[in-house]
Formats: C-alpha cells, structure tokens, sequence
C-alpha cells in the first residue's frame, strides 16, 4: 500500500469508528451544548448595558451577534482531549493505546475532529439565528474573510488541542494537571474574548493580550465571521495561530516523550 | 531466537509517607521515596513458537517483565528484543508484531459494538481489507462471536467480552502474544474455550505465546515450558514436567476398592511414607516414580480394586511448594 493511500485507509477508519462514537454519545454532546450557556448570559447582561447607549462600536444587535457567534465558534473549536487524556493516564487506559501502531496524539485527534458533523449540525440553528434574527448586516461581507474563516477555525482548534496536551501530558509527572486547565480556562475567559469583545478590554491589556494565544482561539475567528477585523489583521492572527500550534505542539512532544520514561502503564 | 533478555532489572521510585497529618504537611515540602526492585536480573531466551508459562506470586515480577517486553516499560538496566526490536522504542513495525491481552484491561470500545473496535484495529493496523475478511471470518467462527459481534460491549458478558478482546488483539495477526491472566473471571468452560483457541493460534501461525496466569490449568493446557519468578528472579526456567518431577518428584495415586482397606494394607503404606489419606475404601497414595509398579503390586495383592488412577501432582500445588521453599530463610 502507497504511503499516502495507507494514510488516507487509516484515518478513514479513525473517523468512521469517531463519527459512531460521536453518535453513541449524542447524550453528553449534548448536555455539553445545553451547558455551555455563558455566551448567552454575557448576551443578556451587554444588551442590557447597551440598551442605554453603544459600547464602543457594539449596539444591542452587535452584542447579540458577538455572542451568538462565540457560540458557534467554541462549538465548532471545542475539544476535550485535556479531560480524555488525563482521565487515561489517570485510570490505565493509556496502555492500550501505546502498544497501537499509531501516537496517541493522533489517535485523539482523530477522535476530536470526527466530531465535526454533530457540531456542525448543532450550528445550523446558531447561524440561522444570526442570518435570520440578527441580520445578514451582522456578519462579514469581504469573501477572502470567509474564506479564511475555516482555516482560523481550524487553527483556534488546533491552538487549543496541542495546548490541551500540553497540559494533559502534565498528568504523567504531576496528580492535578487538571487544576492547570482551569487556571487556564479562567485566564482565557477574559482574554479570549469569550466575557465580553476583545476590543472593548483596557488598551493595556489588551496590547499584552493580542499575542497570547487565548485571542487566536476566540476573538479571531469570531471577529472574522462578524466582519470586526480587517483581512489584513486576520492572516496576522493565523501566523499567531501558527507560532502557537508549533510552540505547544513541541512543548507536548517534549513532555510526552520525558513522560513516558516515567509512565508505568496501569501499574508496575 | 524471538525473545531474548539479558540482565533485565526494572525499579521505581515509589513515593512513601507516614500517616497522620503532620507527615502531610512535612511531605508537602519535602517527599521521601523508596526503590523497588520489580524485576531484578532476569535472562532468557524463547524461540519462535513456543508457548511458554510465566508463573509467580502475586508482585513476583510477572507482569512487569511482560510489560518490559510489550513496551509498555522501558527497562531500568538490561537489554530486551522481541523480534530483532527494543520494545521500549515501540516502533510502528514491532508494535504490529506483538499483542498484549491483560484480562482486566480492555481495548475494546465500551459503548459501541466490537465490529467498531476491530474497524478500528484494521484502519491502525493497516490491515488489507482481504485479510481483514479472511482473520475475521476465522476469529468469529473460532470463538463463537457471531451473536454478539453488533451487541454494545457495555450489554455483553465477561466470557463475550473477553473472547471480543481476544479477535480486536489478534486482527493484524501478530507473531508475539503476551497474555496476562487471559482466563480470569471467566467460567470453566469458557476457560476451556480461550484456552483451546490460543493453542490452535499458535499452531496455525506459528506465534510465540508467554502467559501469565493464576490458572495453573491454563498453564497445564498451554505451555509445555514454565518460566517461575520470584521476587524479581527467576527461580526455574524449562519444562513443565521437569518441575513437577523436582518439586514434587511422586505420583498421586487414588484408588477405590471394593471393601474397606485392610489395615495391614494401610499400616505398610503408611510405614512406607505414602499414604496421603485414607477414608473408608479410598486410598490416596503419592508415590516416587522408582517405586510406583512395587506399591501399586502391594496394593492389588491385598486388596480388589474397582478403580484406580494415577496422575501428576496438581500444579498449583507444585507451585505452592516452591514458592514455600523459595520464601524459606
């Protein structure tokens, strides 16, 4: 078999099995969509603030789309490999995986990105809201935005999941890797964009903020779908996606390859 | 030789602490560690196709040795290959070679059916979808899996399970089988079922098999070479016969008579040294082979006897002996 033919073989069949595994756990998927309802509380409290005036350059409705559109962002970007590697480590299940012919980084990947068509069915009714609710005036109108929009969304995943490993390949050396993930979670809330616009963050902050790389996972993408950013400023966030993905891609390998002296796979 | 380790030593680093809440506080600044030595020195060889016992009590060493050879650990001192490969760099092409089926661990998908697991095994493994067909049609009809194969394995057996485990580790036909406790849990005759099944893929592919069991009947069944380890050592490597006959070097001897045995018959026996037991008309003697045809003409000259057999010692009691006399100071 030609090595790109056995590539194209192996991760048609990871993503099959992904995509029924996907399926098999609709439940969670969905207790997961229903869950993460704190764009839509932010929607509600910034609306109410701009009912008195526009806040920078966002109105009620320019609130509403930022939020509506974090949503389908964070839906469609989202990965939980943080909580289903250290859960492995943690519990034996990494075994398994390492004696399979393929890195289990991969292996995650595979699994993550097989969940794309239930995320993008659940975003059907998300950009029909903002098409329909907020107005058409709402989203970008410059084609090369959209046509960078997958690739932006692709890296803010990316961006996230090689972090997620990073922090994930932690639980080889230390129990509470997971406490790091909520540091940051609780970082990136404020400076991804994610409790209110990036640009309506203090000038200072914001300054600092613009190279790390919670805003290439959020406020980039989203400011592309809305039309907020230039074209321009959209391919500077993907070379900042970029650095970032090679930055955590190697930290992960690194700590992987330091960990895995350490591991005694489920148990000595 | 398919398997050669030479001075194979694995220790860890295990974290200690005392108990109550002042050793908390003192640990939280300053953690103490102990080393264990799991495995200590080990060598051996093992041709391809043999199928071969790893016996030990319970933190003898067993599993660690076959998780140094699987790849799962790397060895502290020593040299291993499997296959001409340092299992501890688990290369794509050793890892397509080996499998390892640990009974209480499981690969297999949880919520979804195992057709799921073994697509998933295919596509890893790269295995042609002609021989996918071929293994699979082979491995359903040899272990009986038709009925369950579209079942979720959370809603199947432990025996369906474990014999799912078996066809997901077996798919891309692997040269090496590492099978620790593969029996455990499971009822007597699907023991039986695993067992046979093993043994008929060893033969028809040749593979090599090393086992780690608390079944001494899988053993018995299985391999015709016992390593035992002990401690971190191995303490006998080489037939299973052989072992027997050292530890144990008798034979058991029950026989049924017709009428209750006489007691001159019982008192020779016993001045002998080889009455084991004897209840109403059962007799159950352990005798040295050397003197087997002698006692048992004693025996059938003083007694009628209805039945009578003679076999080995069993070998968890072997084992049980060996261990007591490698445990004594």
């Amino acid at each position: 078999m030609s090595g790109a033919r056995s590539f194209i073989e192996k991760w048609r069949g990871l993503l099959g099995v992904g995509v029924a595994s996907a399926v098999a756990y609709r439940g969670e998927f969905l207790v997961w969509i229903l869950t993460t309802n704190l764009p839509l509380i932010m929607m509600a409290l910034w609306t109410t603030v701009a009912a008195e005036g526009p806040v920078g350059r966002f109105g009620q409705r320019g609130f509403v789309a930022y939020f509506l559109g974090a949503l389908l962002v964070r839906f469609l970007s989202g990965s939980w490999v943080v909580w289903q590697l250290t859960w492995d480590i943690r519990e034996g299940g990494l075994g398994p995986r390492l004696l399979k012919p393929m890195h289990p980084f991969a292996y995650y990947a595979g699994e993550n990105l097989a969940q794309i068509p239930l995320r993008l069915l659940v975003s059907v009714p998300l950009v029909l809201a903002l098409v329909v609710g907020v107005g058409p005036a709402a989203l970008g109108h410059d084609y090369r935005q959209w046509l960078l929009l997958p690739v932006l969304l692709l890296g803010a995943w990316l961006v996230l999941y090689t972090a997620m490993l990073v922090v994930a390949s932690l639980a080889l050396f230390v129990d509470s890797a997971l406490a790091v993930w909520e540091l940051w979670m609780a970082v990136g809330y404020v400076l991804s964009g994610y409790l209110m616009p990036f640009e309506l963050l203090p000038a200072p902050l914001r300054r600092v903020a613009w190279w790390l790389p919670w805003r290439v996972t959020l406020a980039l993408p989203l400011e592309t779908l809305l039309g907020l950013c230039s074209v321009r400023e959209s391919l500077a966030g993907l070379a900042l996606q970029l650095v970032w993905v090679t930055v955590f891609g190697a930290a992960a390998l690194a700590l992987w390859r330091r960990g895995m002296r350490r591991f005694a796979a489920f148990g000595g | 030789m398919e398997i050669a380790v030479r001075a194979l030593v694995k220790s860890y680093e295990v974290p200690v602490r005392g108990a109550g809440l002042s050793a908390a506080l003192r640990a939280l600044f300053h953690r103490e560690y102990k080393t264990v030595t799991a495995v200590n020195g080990v060598s051996f060889d093992i041709a391809a196709g043999e199928r071969v016992g790893f016996l030990g009590p319970n933190g003898a060493g067993k599993t660690t040795t076959l998780k140094c050879l699987a790849g799962l650990l790397s060895c502290t001192r020593g040299e291993v290959t499997v296959g001409g490969y340092n299992p501890s760099k688990r290369q794509e092409e050793f890892l397509k070679r080996v499998t390892l089926v640990a009974g209480q661990k499981q690969q297999l998908l949880w919520d979804l059916p195992p057709t799921d697991t073994f697509a998933l095994n295919r596509a890893i493994y790269e295995v042609p979808a002609a021989q996918y067909r071929e293994t699979l049609d082979a491995l359903v009809a040899l272990l009986k899996l038709d009925a369950v194969l579209h079942k979720p394995v959370r809603q199947l057996s432990l025996g369906e399970r474990m014999k799912c485990e078996l066809a997901a580790a077996l798919l891309h036909r692997p040269k090496v089988l590492f099978l620790d406790e593969p029996t455990i849990g499971l009822d007597v005759v699907m023991q039986s079922a695993v067992r046979s099944f093993i043994k008929e893929y060893n033969e028809a592919h040749g593979a090599t098999v090393i086992l780690t069991s608390h079944a001494m009947d899988d053993v018995t069944a299985l391999c015709p070479r016992v390593m035992v380890i002990n401690r971190g050592e191995i303490v006998y490597d080489g037939s299973r016969e052989a072992l027997v006959e050292r530890v144990r070097p008798g034979r058991t001897v029950k026989a049924r008579l017709s009428a209750p045995a006489p007691a001159a018959l019982v008192g020779a026996l016993d001045r002998r040294g080889c009455l084991r037991a004897h209840e109403g008309a059962t007799l159950t003697l352990e005798v040295a082979r050397a003197e087997l045809g002698e006692v048992l003409a004693a025996v059938l000259a003083e007694a009628a006897v209805e039945d009578l057999s003679i076999e080995e010692p069993p070998l968890d009691e072997v084992m049980a002996e060996l261990f007591a006399k490698t445990e004594a100071p």
